[in-house]
C-alpha cells in the first residue's frame, strides 16, 4: 500500500451529479413521448451520453485520476466506435 | 507487501474495456436488426413497459450514487459508512431484479419467449427483437447479479478489516464493476424502452 495519494471527492459532487442524472432520465423519456421522427433516436443516444459522461467522469473517477486512464478510456472508445460504426456502413451499403 | 495501486486499478479498466466491446456486438445487432426489419422491430419494442424501464433506470442511477458514496467512505477512513452505502447498493440490486422478474414473467406468461406459442406466430421483425431484448437484458441482470455478489464479498472484507482507509482498491475496483453495470444500463434503456 504505496501510492494511494488520492482526492476524495465529497458527498455533496456525487448527489449533484445523481440529481443531474435523475434530471436527464426524466428529460429523455419525456423527449421519447414527442414524435421526431429518426431524431428520436439520436436525440436518446445523446442524453445517454451525457449520462454516461457523468457517471464516468464523477462516479468513476476519471476526471480525477491520471490523464493517461482518460487517454485509455478514449482509445477503447474508439476501437468500439471504429467496431460499430464500420460494421454498420457495412451492412447500410453492402 | 507491496500493491501497486494504480497498476490493480488499471487492470480493472481494461476488463471493463472488455465488457463495453461485448456489449457493443450486442448494440449493433440492435441497430442491424432495427435496419433490417424496421416497423415490426419497432411495434415488439412498443410492448415492453417503459414505466418498469425508468423504476429500473432510477433504481440502478441511486445503486451507483451509493456506491460511489461507498469509496469517498472508506478512503476517509469511515468503514461503518462504508458498508451502509455497500449494503444500501446490494438493496438496490435486489430491487432492480425483482423488477426485472416482474417484467420477464408478465412476457413470458403472455408466451413472449424464444419459442413461446405467442411469439412463435409473430413476424421474424418481432422475433428479432424479443430475442435480443432476453439476450441484452438477460446478460446485463447477469451483471447485476455478479456484481451484487462482488459486493458482497467486499462486505465481508470491510468487516475483517482486510479493506480499510489506507488499502481499498478491492472496494475501489468492484464499485467500478458496478458503474460499469449503470453505464450499459444507461444506453439499454432508451433503446430498449423508449424510443421505438
Amino acid at each position: 500500500m504505496s501510492e494511494q495519494n488520492h482526492f476524495v471527492i465529497g458527498y455533496g459532487t456525487f448527489v449533484r451529479v445523481w440529481c443531474a442524472l435523475l434530471a436527464l432520465t426524466v428529460l429523455t423519456v419525456g423527449a421519447s413521448r414527442i414524435d421526431l421522427g429518426a431524431f428520436n433516436v439520436w436525440l436518446a443516444l445523446f442524453i445517454a451520453s451525457a449520462k454516461s459522461s457523468l457517471v464516468l467522469l464523477f462516479f468513476m473517477h476519471l476526471k480525477y485520476e491520471k490523464p493517461l486512464f482518460a487517454w485509455m478510456f478514449l482509445s477503447a472508445l474508439s476501437i468500439l466506435a471504429i467496431f460499430l460504426g464500420f460494421t454498420f456502413f457495412d451492412v447500410l451499403y453492402r | 507487501m507491496h500493491k501497486d495501486y494504480t497498476g490493480a486499478k488499471m487492470g480493472m479498466w481494461l476488463f471493463l474495456f472488455s465488457e463495453l466491446l461485448l456489449f457493443g456486438g450486442l448494440f449493433i445487432l440492435y441497430a442491424v436488426s432495427l435496419n433490417r426489419h424496421g416497423a415490426a422491430f419497432a411495434a415488439a419494442g412498443q410492448e415492453l413497459d417503459w414505466m418498469l424501464g425508468t423504476l429500473n433506470t432510477l433504481v440502478l442511477l441511486t445503486s451507483s450514487l451509493t456506491a460511489a458514496l461507498a469509496v469517498s467512505a472508506i478512503q476517509q477512513g469511515k468503514a461503518q459508512m462504508a458498508l451502509r452505502c455497500l449494503w444500501a447498493t446490494i438493496g438496490f440490486a435486489l430491487g432492480f431484479l425483482v423488477v426485472k422478474y416482474v417484467e420477464w414473467g408478465t412476457k413470458i406468461h403472455h408466451g413472449l419467449y424464444p419459442g413461446g406459442a405467442e411469439l412463435a406466430g409473430r413476424e421474424a421483425g418481432q422475433m428479432s427483437f424479443f430475442n435480443l431484448y432476453y439476450v441484452t437484458t438477460g446478460l446485463h441482470g447477469l451483471h447485476v447479479i455478479i456484481g451484487g455478489l462482488v459486493l458482497g464479498w467486499v462486505i465481508i472484507k470491510v468487516r475483517q478489516g482486510k479493506v480499510h482507509g489506507g488499502d481499498f482498491v478491492l472496494l475501489e475496483n468492484s464499485v467500478l464493476y458496478w458503474h460499469l453495470v449503470d453505464l450499459i444500463w444507461i444506453f439499454i434503456f432508451p433503446l430498449y424502452y423508449l424510443v421505438l
